[in-house]
């Protein structure tokens, strides 16, 4: 940090000043003629939360992803249809047995055991070849969807919401002052709160697994060099599996999470597995800081671009992309 | 031995051919939206459309009807590769497409690249489709997304006395038709239309979109559909919203009705208009819902057919009616056809349907409200009838085209 002041002060300066912006428009009580330039702060605040909160799902598709290509190098572009799977599997046991944690449960075990399977009858009999790994999974995506629109139909499905999720609740955070100088508090959907809160959870779980763990060392050390790491003894295949069914059982999460806040439909599988590339070329390959990053920057553009740019609102999130291939090709966060 | 077998194979394809001479096929090619937002929408109205086969047969004289389907994602591209391909490779002499707005404005373009063929609308409702520039060989059995409309506005100002309403509606041509005829009856009688949100057609979160929704409005029109609508609803029953609503015709449509979830509930008690109502005592549209219900065993269909299956049947029935008319006569460039189709006025199940000079359909519009079965099912119920609606609403022709094309603002919220 005070490394990237010395060497950037201009750019420091300028970060710094978004910051306390940024700050001032989510605490401040906006003074008249700024409501009336850029609108109400209510729909400011919404969309800067409703990006977060949209960022945290982002985020746990991503991460799956990003985590198997850091590894394994990997490309594997039917993640879409594994967030799906895990959404269907979500919605068949919340609606048997009506308990909305269990289907997580669930849809975790079984898109991992999936992602297990993906991993050794598919990916163990082509490593290292990029091209026919990409090429194989795109027919995998194709074949899966199809499947999955035979088996649950064309329909939109909702995981029903638990009781106890549904309904807003009152932030802490001024929206506006009425005229007998009663604040107005912010009033925000409980669920998404939760779900944000469940994806900082994982997020940082996954940090600290990777970072303070022996197997979390095991893994970093076969991103870096996995032939050495092979050759000191660690079985590689193992690790490459457990890693396979972690992230695949992330999008599963993912998919319980997708189908419980917006809603699972064939198509779903395409429209994450963009947005979770999106995310990870913006924040870097491999990288799970950049998957935060990342999943953030583009949660927040869709939503504030839908807010402020409704037509332009698709746009915003490439141009994003183009923007960061451009000036840092290899990511946000990526080490290398 | 293979001299002999060799005569056998010239022989047997000569009788082959033979056969297929005197029993002729008459290709047609349909389009539906299998894909992408409006899926659940596309095969409904497939549904719609094998109910009508089930019902008029296949045969025409002594030919036989023989059907390509092709899928579409109701983007504009898609639908003229769709029908592209129909025509090209599986050489096709009638279409029976698109399904939405956009690909129906396109196809309507592409029809007149091919004035020899014949075009038969399925279910798209944009008004530019058939109001500008028509094309002589494309002909629309359902009425537009502004007619579709017609009843809504003076209803909710007269009975449930709304005064100030919002509109949200996906960012499209079909959209802008229906809020067209909704905001000119609305503001006409006298109403404030205060603002206006277009969201693109894919839309998966509405949070943002909900936040913005005024208070201070007596109701807010959601111009929505198939994966869309399931979403807004979704996120404004997470959100605590309890505005008063009303709905487009694809957002108070069994497509949503009946989808799985209870955000729908949202809905009990919505006003909405659109070209049919589920629960109508008329019996022709009774019939139609016994048909659709005998067609399919219960998890492979809605309780009772949506808009998009209703529409897709009145155009097969107006497809295979004038051919019938004519008796499979295509020669001489479809001509006899074409003016058989022109002509041609149906007993519809929702209602009478005859085509104007632009070729697009003349027929009966619905205002409903959304009501729960007591089982938990939702229905569209019926609380007026409009008979004879065109497509200049009643206005008259001058003045109706003063007003404009439908857009994200016209018309303006005033009386014309």
């Amino acid at each position: 940090m005070t490394r990237f002041v010395e060497r950037h002060p201009a750019w420091a300066l300028i970060v710094i000043i978004a910051i306390a912006v940024a700050l001032w428009l989510i605490f401040a009580v906006w003074p008249q003629g700024l409501e009336e330039a850029i609108g109400r702060k209510r729909v400011f605040l919404n969309a800067v939360f409703n990006g977060i909160t949209l960022g945290g799902l982002y985020f746990l598709v991503a991460s799956g992803f990003t985590l198997i290509f850091g590894l394994m190098r990997n490309v594997n572009l039917a993640h879409g249809s594994l967030y799906l799977f895990g959404g269907y599997v979500g919605y068949a046991i919340s609606a048997s047995t009506g308990s909305w944690i269990l289907s997580f449960i669930v849809a975790f075990i079984l898109t991992a055991l999936v992602g297990v399977l993906l991993q050794v009858l598919v990916f163990r009999r082509m490593e290292g070849q990029d091209l026919r790994q990409t090429m194989v999974t795109i027919g995998l995506s194709i074949v899966f969807a199809d499947l999955m629109l035979w088996a649950c139909g064309g329909d939109f499905y909702q995981i029903q919401t638990p009781n106890w999720l549904i309904g807003p609740v009152e932030l802490p955070l001024v929206t506006a002052i009425k005229s007998s100088g009663e604040p107005v508090y912010l009033r925000y959907p409980l669920v998404r709160l939760v779900i944000f809160a469940a994806s900082v959870v994982i997020g940082v779980a996954m940090w600290l697994a990777l970072n303070r763990t022996r197997i979390g060392m095991i893994i970093r050390a076969g991103v870096d060099d996995r032939d050495i790491l092979a050759a000191t003894g660690v079985r590689i295949q193992l690790v490459f599996v457990v890693v396979f069914a972690l992230g695949a059982g992330l999008a599963g999460i993912a998919g319980v999470v997708g189908g419980t806040f917006q809603s699972l439909s064939p198509g779903e599988d395409i429209r994450f597995l963009l947005a979770s590339l999106v995310v990870v070329i913006v924040g870097g390959m491999g990288s799970i800081p950049g998957a935060a990053l990342g999943a953030l920057i583009i949660g927040l553009a869709e939503q504030l671009g839908s807010v402020y740019i409704p037509t332009y609102a698709i746009v915003v999130t490439f141009l994003i992309m183009v923007l960061v291939l451009a000036i840092r090709p290899q990511g946000l966060l990526a080490r290398r | 031995m293979l001299r002999s077998s060799l005569g056998l194979i010239a022989l047997s394809s000569l009788l082959l051919s033979g056969t297929a001479f005197a029993q002729e096929k008459i290709k047609v090619g349909v389009t539906a939206t299998l894909e992408g937002t409006y899926t659940v929408l596309g095969e409904d109205g497939i549904r719609g459309f094998q109910t009508a086969l089930n019902v008029l047969g296949k045969k025409v004289g002594d030919k036989e009807l023989e059907f390509v389907i092709a899928s579409t994602d109701a983007t504009p591209d898609s639908a003229v590769r769709a029908v592209r391909k129909l025509i090209e490779q599986d050489k096709v002499q009638i279409l029976l497409s698109p399904l939405s707005g956009d690909e129906g404005i396109a196809v309507k373009n592409f029809a007149k690249t091919h004035p020899e063929l014949t075009f038969i609308n399925a279910a798209s409702g944009a008004q530019e489709t058939t109001y500008v520039d028509p094309a002589p060989n494309f002909f629309r059995y359902n009425m537009d997304g502004a007619q579709w409309q017609v009843g809504l506005g003076k209803y909710a100002f007269e009975e449930k006395k709304y005064r100030k309403i919002a509109t949200v509606g996906e960012d499209y041509s079909f959209i802008y038709t229906q809020v067209f005829g909704l905001v000119l009856e609305f503001c006409g009688a006298g109403g404030q239309v205060t603002n206006r949100q277009w969201v693109p057609l894919g839309t998966k979160d509405f949070a943002s979109v909900i936040a913005a929704l005024p208070d201070d409005v007596d109701a807010i029109y959601l111009g929505l559909g198939g994966a869309d609508a399931v979403n807004f609803l979704n996120q404004y029953q997470q959100a605590g919203g309890k505005a008063h609503l009303m709905g487009g015709s694809i957002m108070i449509d069994q497509t949503i009705l009946s989808s799985k979830g209870n955000a729908k509930n949202a809905l009990v008690g919505t006003l909405a208009a659109s070209g049919q109502a589920d629960t109508w005592e008329n019996p022709g549209w009774q019939k139609f819902v016994k048909d659709y219900q005998d067609a399919f065993p219960p998890n492979k269909r809605f309780p009772s057919p949506s808009l998009l299956a209703t529409n897709y049947y009145g155009s097969t029935m107006a497809l295979i009616l004038a051919l019938r008319q004519v008796n499979g006569d295509l020669s001489n460039n479809q001509a006899k056809y074409k003016e058989a189709l022109a002509k041609i006025e149906l007993d519809a199940p929702n209602g009478k349907i005859k085509l104007d000079s632009n070729r697009q359909a003349i027929g009966t519009n619905f205002v409903t409200e959304v009501v729960d079965d007591g089982k938990g099912a939702l229905f569209s119920k019926v609380v007026k009838v409009i008979p004879n609606v065109n497509q200049t609403l009643g206005y008259d022709p001058a003045v109706f085209a003063k007003i404009g094309l439908p857009s994200r603002t016209v018309p303006e919220c005033k009386k014309y």
